[in-house]
């Protein structure tokens, strides 16, 4: 059976694989995996570069470029994946460049959504075999060429560090065969055995000693942005905003808008009221200088207060909706000794990140030329056709680096890339255009982490092992509404609000977790982890409640009620060895602990904490144990842990977006005010060692801080942390 | 007619006396390795260097430009090597950058500490990078850099 056959027919149900041919194929790349050349000849006419299949090129000097079909936001698939190709093709790692893909939602399709997109922590997990593939793919025909000029057998050639030898002493480099090589037709007979590589004979993944490929472009200023954009003729848009989410323009007046030197022209759109100016400043200026007249008719008018009121008061009844529903947990609390019950509350939280948000459009007649940190092209790119009249194969999306996303990127409607089409279009095209967002924009422009209240009664054995719990949710969904609800929401359930809580891991014979979905006119959208950042706050709180009404230990107590759970178990002894839980502390300090799967890893954490002498919480150490199958790029799975960590503290801390009669109270970094650098913990990760698939790393750093935070506070002081964030409360020690 | 020396370069802007420099920069100059983060000296992603000192550029307004300007492309090593200043080199040696779009910022801000401190403590360095937002929060790696960098610079 030949490699090809086998990569076809061996494993039926190996998506990744089957996958990256039905994407080979429907490339027109011909048979399969890249063994013919892939838009060989308009590539070849560029400066000699062959592109061997949708994800690898080389040239003659040598450089190989992996075409990276994820938006790179900080997470690091650029290193990654440039890791698996240089990998199964024996490359020296500073041969490697990379690119961002097109927008092509059959190529480079993310085979965990079917759709072009990043999100979900899949980049590395769905890409696995796909990449290696492609690298071994385009290696044996490269190997195959030299063979040939050679005159000798394939076999015999070795290659290391992109050099390519034969025991005669011939020598030579990918970039020399590359021309040859793209002629080669798909070698159905080819003799090597497996079309990748066994982790023994791993140079680079999981190896430590060589450096992120986006180091010099981010070190050096030249890494470009879509703020950095700039297209001949462009025009910077800035747009007034309704303040309250629902509202529409009832008049404005722009003379004084107009006056400002710089700007071109003012348009209504559907979003509001766009100034165009020649530079960003005076985009700005005019903005400032518009004045809009709002109609609230069809306003969210709300308060936070009045929300939050609204999602108690649905936690205190049964849920509209049942996500989980083992035993009977209602009966055996009515019988048990001893009930533990508790509510907590959630904000509204804005991902902020560091670059606000933006887009560059280029509409023409006959296509569109989009340019930013495309997270979501599966969903953009037919929507701006729709938007326009044109096919998607007309809106061509070019991804640059994104500074930070968080999830704020990818959005189902499209709203940030459609109010820059809007503005496009009210300009019949006549300029580009690049919508820029200030920071208070983007602090206000909604697409939040929605705010959710729960309640768990959780009752225990006469051992003190739990016996039946019972969740109750309440909060907006993040896919009602969308043009994926039908996909995502099933029976009432969008999984997403109640991921985390709805598979507890912890062995409860009795198990309800039930959902009230409310309706609220503020969008919502998933945020760094999405559903877990609230259920694992409550789940491991909780758990750590029961530990202490039992009397045991909380690692202990956990480990007790994990024993099917080898991944759990393995993350939260080694974050205890590590963490040297158990040992002394001094008065005033506390250590907690919380463990969490989420997006098919497992991270366990240890928080310290001292309890200031005003009263006031200081982090002082996490340390964190992370399973996440294979690590790839172990610097990088320690990045997004720490990174994660971080991110979670920072909201746990004092993030809030708060609504008073509808209208946001949080402008910019002093209001919402990001951790900073005298926030920041000490932080060691550490990492269980897995021979399986890798799994996510981008999230799910950051669902257990919070509760592991709160258990801290908690053994420092007696007092629980459930209404989140914790804000600028005081206490006193234990 | 408004003068200004940047990266060694003299540029004059034909813009009103009020215009940040940040958008001089960016807009104006091409120079757009300087990040707008905020506008509003909360986030430090703008910070360049006047006369050798680390400045919200954001918060500058090219009327009150007072000394040479220098931003992340203007920056160099003592010897104008090509590993950059030993600010750029410690942060790739111990990869500090995420998304990036902070790292200008912080670079800069590392920089003029370590001209002026040339061995700064953990404090001094929390009180001279505070104003450096990350929100990748990189700043454990971001602090270890300013030590290695100020090795460097002893070497
Ligand atoms: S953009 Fe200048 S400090 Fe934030
Ligand atoms: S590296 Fe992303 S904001 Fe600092």
């Amino acid at each position: 059976m030949s490699v090809l056959d086998r990569i076809r027919g061996d494993k039926p149900t190996d998506m990744n694989r089957r996958g990256f041919l039905a994407i080979a194929g429907g490339a027109g790349v011909g048979l399969m995996v890249g063994l013919k050349p892939f838009a060989a000849e308009a590539e070849a006419a560029a400066g000699g570069i062959v592109q061997f299949n949708p994800f690898v090129k080389v040239s003659p000097d040598g450089a190989i470029t992996v075409v990276v079909k994820h938006l790179d936001m900080g997470q690091g698939p650029t290193t990654g994946l440039a890791t698996l190709i240089a990998e199964e093709m024996d490359a020296d790692w500073s041969q490697m460049r990379t690119e961002f893909a097109p927008a092509d939602n059959v190529v480079y399709a993310n085979l965990a959504f079917k759709a072009q997109g990043t999100g979900g922590s899949t980049a590395m997990a769905n890409s696995w075999e796909q990449y290696r593939t492609a690298g071994a793919a385009a290696r044996a025909v490269l190997v195959k060429a030299a063979a040939d000029k050679w005159q000798v057998s394939q076999g015999e050639i070795t290659v290391a560090k992109g050099v390519l030898t034969h025991p005669s002493g011939k020598r030579g480099t990918y970039g020399e065969f590359a021309e040859a090589a793209s002629k080669i037709p798909p070698p159905t007979g080819m003799a090597q055995e497996t079309p990748y590589k066994e982790p023994e004979k791993f140079k680079l993944i999981g190896k430590e000693g060589f450096h992120r490929i986006d180091n010099d472009p981010k070190t050096d200023g030249t890494a470009i942005y879509t703020q950095d954009v700039k297209l001949p003729g462009m025009l910077v848009a800035v747009v007034a905003h309704p303040p309250r989410f629902g509202g529409k323009v009832k008049s404005f007046d722009d003379a004084e808008a107009k006056k400002v030197k710089g700007v071109e022209r003012v348009v209504q759109i559907p979003q509001g009221v766009a100034v165009l100016a020649k530079n960003t400043f005076a985009a700005i200026k005019g903005r400032n200088a518009l004045k809009v007249e709002w109609d609230d008719s069809a306003a969210e008018m709300r308060g936070s207060e009045e929300l939050l009121k609204m999602a108690k008061e649905a936690v205190s009844k049964p849920g509209v909706a049942t996500a989980t529903n083992k035993g009977d947990a209602e009966g055996a609390l009515a019988g048990a000794a001893k009930v533990i019950e508790a509510e907590y509350t959630f904000p509204y939280l804005a991902h902020a990140p560091m670059e606000p948000l933006n887009c560059v459009v280029d509409l023409k007649k006959d296509g569109a030329r989009l340019i930013y940190g495309a997270q979501f092209q599966g969903i953009d790119q037919p929507t701006v056709a729709a938007l326009t009249g044109l096919r998607p194969d007309q809106v061509k999306i070019e991804t640059v680096w994104a500074g930070g996303s968080f999830g704020r990127r990818a959005v189902p409607t499209a709203d940030y890339v459609t109010e820059a089409v809007m503005i496009a279009k009210a300009i019949d095209g006549a300029n580009p255009v690049k919508l820029v967002w200030t920071r208070e924009d983007d602090t206000k422009g909604g697409y939040y982490r929605p705010f959710y209240a729960h309640k768990v009664r959780a009752a225990i054995g006469a051992d003190g092992m739990p016996v039946a719990w019972s969740h109750r949710i309440a909060g907006q969904s993040i896919f009602a509404g969308t043009a994926l609800e039908a996909m995502a929401v099933k029976d009432g359930v969008d999984d997403t609000s109640v991921e985390g809580a709805s598979n507890l891991a912890y062995a409860v014979p009795n198990l309800k977790v039930e959902l009230t979905t409310l309706k609220v006119g503020v969008p919502v959208l998933w945020w760094r982890s999405v559903g877990h950042t609230h259920t694992a706050h409550v789940v491991e709180t909780m758990i750590d409640e029961l530990a202490h009404a039992a009397g045991k230990d909380p690692v202990e107590y956990r480990l007790a009620l994990l024993k099917d759970k080898p991944r759990h178990t393995a993350a939260l002894k080694l974050v205890a060895e590590k963490a040297g839980w158990g040992g002394k502390l001094e008065k005033g300090k506390g250590r907690g602990v919380a463990v969490h799967e989420s997006f098919k890893s497992v991270v366990a954490q240890v928080v310290e904490v001292t309890i200031q002498k005003d009263g006031g919480v200081k982090v002082d150490r996490v340390v964190a144990a992370v399973d996440c199958g294979t690590v790839i790029n172990p610097d990088v799975v320690r990045a997004q842990v720490e990174g994660g960590v971080g991110f979670g503290l920072g909201a746990a801390l004092r993030n809030a977006i708060t609504l008073d009669g509808g209208v946001v109270q949080e402008a910019n970094f002093d209001s919402y005010e990001p951790l900073r650098m005298g926030d920041m913990p000490k932080v060691e990760v550490y990492t269980v060692v897995s021979q399986q698939p890798p799994t996510g790393i981008g999230e799910p750093g950051v669902p257990p801080l919070a509760p592991a935070l709160a258990n801290a506070i908690f053994s420092a002081t007696g007092k629980r942390l459930r209404d989140l964030p914790l804000g600028d409360q005081k206490f006193t020690i234990a | 007619m408004i003068k200004l020396k940047i990266n060694g370069q003299e540029r004059s802007v034909d813009l009103d006396a009020e215009t940040p420099l940040l958008w001089v920069l960016r807009d104006e100059l091409g120079l757009t390795g300087t990040k707008f983060g905020c506008g509003v000296a909360l986030c430090g992603a703008c910070t360049v260097h006047m006369g050798g000192v680390a400045t919200r550029s954001c918060q500058t307004p090219i009327g009150d430009v007072d000394g040479d300007i220098v931003t992340i492309e203007g920056l160099v090593g003592k010897d104008g090597s090509k590993e950059g200043h030993a600010v750029q080199a410690a942060w790739r040696a111990l990869d500090v950058v995420q998304c990036g779009y902070c790292q200008s910022g912080q670079m800069m801000s590392a920089a003029s500490l370590l001209a002026q401190n040339k061995k700064p403590t953990d404090d001094e360095i929390t009180a001279a990078m505070n104003g450096n937002v990350c929100r990748c929060a990189t700043y454990q790696r971001v602090r270890a850099a300013v030590h290695d960098a100020a090795k460097r610079l002893e070497a």
